[in-house]
């Protein structure tokens, strides 16, 4: 495959072809949906599309090269990024797989989402990310929550609802929050993570040009699917993030299945991409199968938000490997789709890459996927030792000040002031 | 006819604050003060709440204001006028037409450390950005664990204005009061308005601001106290506003006016009947938390409750504090809690239709007098 970018500065016009499958078509290998007799089925043939074209490309960008030989330039990573890649990898794909375990075991509960297969988006995009920059993402977010750093141990124990966990229990699988690592949640209403990734991103500008904080350069990143991008919200925020040049990244997890609604029968346009031009900022399609491409395409685009260029809109074609959820039966997707993602697993794709380019050995990755196996072993273990939530703590936590009076700035409640009932208490 | 008051705040435990000092004072009734000129200040609501917004920017620069034309349009009511020339573009934003997504920006902002200041033009327009206040406001605080907080402020006009048609006058009080994790306010008054507001800009937590606005161009007495900047009223706590001792009336926002225009009526009324009628008006100020301890203490005393709202009746803020009062001082009633809202329609357009579907000083009349057993069986409208 060719560099991530071209200098294409063209949208091309669509045109469909049946034939000649094996040009790496758009929306991976779907050439047909599969055929329901009861159902009135969308269009049967297949949308091949040209491979990604990009729109409004930096100049930075610009003077890339296209790299002959291998589909991933052989400088893309060392040997350090490389493993730190696969073991983050890694990582989200043993706790997403140890919590179907334990799910069908009884320990974990309610609605769980898994990342299967989907893991190069996270990785690629948070492992370039500083602690303070902030991450929201929908329910399926887990790995998210753990590539940004949250310990598995407290993911663990917060989805299997003890005190122990990331928000003490309180909040669940799809309510991950984190405010040491700037996880912002963990949204169930797909939508609802945009406007407030949005406004993240606003504070940091507002920090920067208001507060004069000098070094106030955070980046936000906003993780959704294929069926959010059908929702007013999204548009709403693509509009006043490009109009305000916020610093965020919109990321498009688009695995091409909203449940059971095939992203081509609930889109008019299916390519997510084009609706950032539209709006004025940059719209990149990448293959979200492949985390060196999803790597280099986000380096690019949180430099440019964190130099405040703005926005950048990117779609990244990715496929999960499960289920919707683990309550999903998965019987509208066809299995020969499923085989065909099945051999672009991203890791398997970063493993092979880096052992055939001599960046490590078999026994290293051997003993990084022990090391997680432990690390996931371990995170059971604590969960299942930690504590259920006393019933006190039922009603904690509704507000940051329950008595009413609000919180003065030396963090004491007011009413505790004996200034403030007599009118000469400061703001 | 006006007599002197003490303003008192209700058992609860707290300091007493600033105003409720057992001062005295003087509070002629509202429509006999008009002819007196006093020596007190008047002002808007419409100026008590700017004010209350240009001195919480100016002390605190985190907090910002953003809505539909509240910077070069000085504010669909004008309620922010003059904010945009003295503290710019950033802090006082003009948005698009989006209050999903800008309620949805203002939540995120105040996760990440901002204080911000939503303003919706009409709180039925908040329908569209139900989502973000209360699912990524108001329940952040429990689903985090306390680890992320948001202080924020929704605010703008609520409830009925005048022949502005079903879609423009809806009152929300009912729907924001029973999500916990909200506070709600409704101010009545100028200070109302200044305290509270401060106070809701002040507090840690999601707070959605009531105000109404046919009462923006009211004028109201204003203390010295309440000018001061760091004026700022308890959130959950109600103000009476009338001493009396036969009937508890509870209004928040306009209603708290046509309570009192009611009590005058009731009192003049009193002279010529055998017993003398005085009523109890609290203002509610706080539909959440609702200060159930000051009413209730006063259902005590008077044995008779009549509530008075302009929203929906079924499931109103009414129907709470009725069913608070009956768990907590049944034995206490002598007669049973006479409820008066608005009428169960959308609201309609024609001047005559909107009198009868808004309470009216003549219903609240007929319910205190049906309360104290009186002779009308009927409200005056149908």
């Amino acid at each position: 495959m060719s560099s991530a970018f071209s200098a294409i500065n063209t949208i091309q016009p669509l045109h469909r072809t049946i034939d000649n499958p094996s040009v790496s078509p758009f929306l991976g290998s779907t050439h047909k949906l599969r055929s329901f007799p009861a159902c009135n089925r969308a269009p049967s043939a297949s949308w091949i599309r040209r491979r990604f074209s990009i729109v409004a490309v930096s100049d930075v960008v610009k003077q890339q090269k296209t790299k002959s030989g291998s589909s991933l330039s052989n400088l893309l990573i060392t040997k350090e990024e490389g493993l730190e890649l696969y073991e983050d990898m890694v990582l989200g794909r043993s706790f997403e797989d140890m919590c179907a375990q334990m799910y069908y075991r009884g320990k974990m509960f309610g609605f769980v989402h898994l990342y299967n297969g989907q893991e190069a988006v996270s990785t690629g995009f948070i492992k370039l990310l500083t602690k303070e920059d902030c991450i929201v993402s929908t329910y399926r977010d887990h790995v998210h929550a753990l590539s940004k750093g949250v310990p598995a141990r407290q993911v663990m124990s917060e989805l299997f609802g003890k005190t122990t966990g990331c928000c003490r229990g309180q909040g669940g699988s799809m309510h991950m929050f984190s405010e040491e690592y700037n996880v912002l949640g963990g949204f169930a209403f797909i939508g609802e993570g945009i406007p407030v990734s949005t406004g993240a991103a606003f504070t940091s500008k507002y920090r920067r040009e208001v507060l004069k904080e000098a070094n106030s350069d955070q980046v936000t990143l906003a993780f959704f699917g294929d069926g959010t991008c059908n929702n007013g919200q999204f548009f709403e925020c693509l509009n006043m993030a490009a109009l305000w040049k916020l610093p965020i990244v919109f990321v498009v997890e688009n695995n091409l299945w909203a449940i059971g609604m095939s992203h081509l029968r609930a889109t008019s346009d299916p390519e997510i991409w084009k609706k950032g031009p539209a709006f004025g900022m940059p719209g990149v399609h990448i293959d979200g199968m492949d985390v060196l491409k999803v790597r280099e395409v986000a380096k690019e685009a949180v430099e440019r938000a964190r130099r405040g260029e703005g926005p950048t809109l990117i779609e990244c074609e990715t496929y999960r490997f499960r289920g919707h959820s683990l309550a999903d039966p998965d019987e509208l997707r066809d299995p020969a789709e499923k085989a065909h993602y099945a051999t672009r697993d991203p890791i398997a794709a970063l493993k092979k890459y880096m052992i055939e380019n001599k960046l490590v050995n078999e026994a290293e990755l051997k003993a990084i996927d022990k090391k997680i196996d432990e690390v996931v072993e371990d995170a059971v273990e604590f969960a299942d030792a930690s504590p259920h939530p006393v019933r006190s703590q039922l009603l904690e936590n509704v507000f940051a000040d329950p008595k009413g009076f609000g919180i003065g700035p030396d963090g004491r409640y007011r009413c505790e002031d004996p200034k403030f009932t007599e009118g000469t208490a400061h703001v | 006819m006006w007599g002197i008051i003490r303003q008192k705040v209700g058992a609860g435990g707290f300091p007493v604050p600033i105003l409720e000092q057992s001062l005295p004072r003087l509070r002629p009734a509202v429509s006999a003060w008009r002819r007196y000129s006093s020596a007190a200040k008047e002002m808007t609501v419409r100026d008590a709440l700017n004010s209350a917004l240009d001195e919480e920017m100016s002390a605190d620069p985190k907090v910002f204001l953003m809505g539909e034309e509240v910077g070069e349009y000085q504010g669909a009511y004008k309620i922010s006028k003059g904010l945009l020339e003295k503290y710019g573009p950033d802090r006082v934003l003009d948005t698009p037409i989006t209050e999903a997504g800008f309620a949805g920006i203002g939540v995120g902002a105040a996760y990440y450390g901002l204080r911000p200041i939503v303003e919706f033009m009409t709180f039925n327009f908040s329908m569209q950005a139900i989502d973000h206040i209360i699912n990524s406001a108001a329940k952040s605080n429990y689903m985090s664990a306390g680890q992320i907080n948001v202080p924020i402020v929704f605010r703008g006009p609520n409830g009925a204005a005048a022949g502005v048609g079903a879609q423009h006058s809806q009152c929300y009080a009912a729907w924001f009061g029973a999500c916990p994790g909200l506070k709600v306010l409704a101010p009545y008054s100028s200070e109302d308005a200044r305290g509270l507001l401060k106070a809701a800009i002040r507090d840690p937590d999601p707070v959605v601001f009531l105000e109404n606005e046919l009462l923006y161009g009211e004028s109201f007495p204003i203390s010295a106290e309440a000018l001061d900047s760091s004026f700022c009223l308890p959130i959950g706590k109600a103000k009476i506003e009338r001493e009396g001792k036969d009937v508890t009336i509870t209004a928040f926002s306009k209603m708290v006016g046509y309570a009192l225009k009611a009590a005058e009526i009731l009192a003049k009324e009193g002279i010529s009947a055998e017993r003398f009628v005085t009523k109890q008006v609290i203002n509610l100020r706080s539909i959440r938390p609702l200060d159930t301890a000051t009413i209730n203490a006063s259902v005590r005393k008077t044995n008779r409750l009549v509530t008075v709202e302009e929203g929906f009746p079924q499931h109103g803020v009414g129907a709470e504090i009725c069913t608070s009062v009956i768990e907590e001082s049944f034995i206490y009633l002598d007669a049973p809690v006479e409820r008066i809202a608005g009428a169960d329609v959308p609201m309609p357009y024609a001047a005559n239709l909107e009198r009868m579907a808004v309470p009216q000083v003549e219903d609240i009349v007929c319910a205190v007098k049906r309360a104290c057993y009186r002779s009308v069986p009927m409200t005056a409208t149908a």
